[in-house]
């Protein structure tokens, strides 16, 4: 079965659309991360023009993080006063994201700064992940106690700020500036960003892991909806069509997928999650050096 | 049922009483000379119909409605593809289609091709381009054309037109699901001996229609209210999703 979509002004198979939605779903709730860093390339590989994929998958992050916050609001894992200041910087961080997407549009190379941008990020994130996971498989009899993260020139910063939740007494201009940084990611690659923001707040700002995730939703909702709106105005090219298929087969799939999550070990899954992430860098990088079936790409002008 | 009727309609206008001094030598019909693209839009045919006096042969070209394209040229950076050179293309038609009763180097003579633009390499592109070509610009012209050819819009080769009878002609129109939005002019030339004969026109419009012009429209015109509506639909959703699944 066919469907029009508006914006991307082409047809689609429903059920292809469906399917990957519900794929990425199930990965999403296998490995509890939001997929729009695979969704996005996933996307591109199907037809859809890269700015409107980009756009379209802010939408549909919107949906999957509001759907994901309220489980960790219920438990109280939401520390609302960090998830201000990072969605401070997050709204500076994505709106002059969308900006230079669209400078960038214009100048002709928007699609190459997107796939560079997930060849080095998702390379840096894979590899850290495999070696991080292999390194906890070995070593999983041994009760090795965590470290605390430990004081550096960061913490010299002025404007501290305490974070009751986080038990944390941090300068807030940490958390601005990794919110700015993770806003400017979701913005060009057209992802939350949470694959950056929580290792970033595990080792960087030093909260704890039962906030981490509830927290990185929270901010998320409000980046991804910034994005949603500033590249309906700028370029049009989100495709409400297009989120409402991906984000009915996501809700089923991330389901489904917490549900399996349940019963793998941490390490494995981490592994696992590790190996996705660099084959699709793999497939990226591989699109980048080998010879273009053309050389010549066209683009509307005016349009 | 349209396109009996349409039928009937030029066979009749053909066999109708000797017609008055100066009357056209060429008559065309279409089935449906409006198109719709509706949610479930993945391309469409159409058939135009038409009727000569006398004999000869028949080229029916299809155009788009135009716009400016920029082209780019790939070049290869330290190992990785980067987009280099373009060139910017004015008015260039978004969809473009031939088609003949027989292969048109057998009929027709090539300044009258060139004129006319009938055929790819006849098809006039200009360019407003400020300042200094890249190297080999004409690369850019096939460049375009060659993407063109690959979403559809423009034609690999030259279609079929069908002779019924002597004087009654048939020929199939496809659009692909990607087709512009516009107006569309279909053009057809009547040939005899080298020489053109008789030309008649008729427009097309493809336009989006219902809940895909609605959406589009709102998109583009309120763009504002798109993105928040965008928002709170996905807010709405995820909530609902939420809600759903912690029941069951």
């Amino acid at each position: 079965m066919d469907i029009y979509l508006p914006i991307a002004e082409m047809s689609v198979n429903v059920f292809v659309i469906f399917g990957m939605g519900a794929a990425v779903g199930f990965l999403s709730g296998l490995f509890g991360v939001g997929g729009g860093f695979l969704m996005t390339p996933l996307l591109i590989f199907v037809g859809i023009p890269p700015a409107v994929a980009v756009a379209t998958e802010a939408n549909q992050i919107v949906a999957a993080s509001v759907s994901g916050v309220l489980a960790h609001w219920r438990r109280g894992n939401v520390d609302l006063k960090m998830g201000m200041v990072l969605l401070v910087g997050g709204v500076i961080g994505s709106s002059f994201g969308v900006w230079l997407f669209t400078f960038l549009r214009e100048l002709g190379q928007v699609d190459l700064v997107i796939r560079l941008s997930y060849v080095v990020f998702l390379s840096i994130i894979g590899a850290l992940m495999l070696v991080e996971s292999v390194r906890a498989m070995m070593a999983r009899r041994r009760d090795a106690p965590r470290r605390q993260h430990s004081h550096n020139w960061l913490h010299g910063l002025p404007f501290k700020m305490r974070f009751r939740r986080s038990r944390l007494y941090i300068s807030a201009l940490l958390p601005l500036g990794v919110g700015i940084f993770v806003g400017l990611l979701a913005a060009i690659m057209g992802v939350g960003g949470g694959f950056v923001m929580v290792p970033a707040m595990i080792y960087l700002l030093g909260m704890p892991t039962s906030v981490v995730v509830g927290t990185s939703l929270f901010q998320i909702i409000f980046v991804t909806a910034n994005v949603t709106v500033l590249q309906s105005v700028t370029n049009q090219t989100v495709d409400i069509v297009l989120a409402l298929l991906l984000l009915f087969g996501g809700v089923i799939g991330a389901q489904i997928g917490a549900r399996f999550g349940a019963k793998i070990h941490g390490e494995q899954l981490r592994g696992m999650l590790a190996v996705i992430v660099l084959l699709v860098c793999g497939k990226l990088t591989w699109d980048l050096f080998t010879t273009p079936t053309d050389i010549f790409t066209i683009g509307a002008v005016g349009h | 049922m349209r396109r009996l009727a349409a039928f009937l309609a030029l066979i009749a206008a053909s066999l109708a009483a000797p017609a008055p001094a100066g009357a056209r030598d060429i008559t065309i019909d279409l089935t449906d000379p409006i198109v719709s693209i509706t949610t479930g839009f993945s391309g469409t045919d159409l058939l135009l119909y038409g009727a000569v006096k006398e004999p000869g042969d028949v080229v029916v070209v299809v155009r788009g409605p135009a716009e400016d394209q920029v082209v780019r040229r790939k070049e290869k950076v330290a190992g990785v593809w980067i987009n280099r050179d373009e060139i910017r293309f004015d008015r260039v038609p978004t969809f473009y289609r031939v088609s003949s009763n027989r292969p048109l180097d057998e009929f027709l003579p090539h300044e009258l091709a060139d004129r006319l633009q009938i055929g790819l390499k006849n098809l006039d592109i200009q360019t407003s381009h400020w300042g200094p070509l890249p190297h080999d610009p004409f690369a850019f012209r096939e460049g375009l054309i060659r993407n063109l050819q690959r979403q559809g819009l423009y034609m690999k080769e030259v279609g079929d037109v069908v002779f019924l009878s002597e004087n009654l002609f048939r020929t199939r129109l496809s659009f692909p699901a990607n087709v512009s939005v516009g107006s569309f002019t279909i053009e057809v030339y009547l040939f005899r001996a080298g020489k053109l004969a008789s030309t008649a026109t008729t427009l097309l419009t493809v336009r989006k229609f219902g809940f895909e012009a609605q959406v589009y429209d709102l998109a583009h015109r309120f763009s504002l209210i798109y993105g928040v509506l965008a928002v709170v639909i996905a807010v709405v959703a995820g909530w609902a999703a939420n809600a759903a699944f912690r029941k069951g």
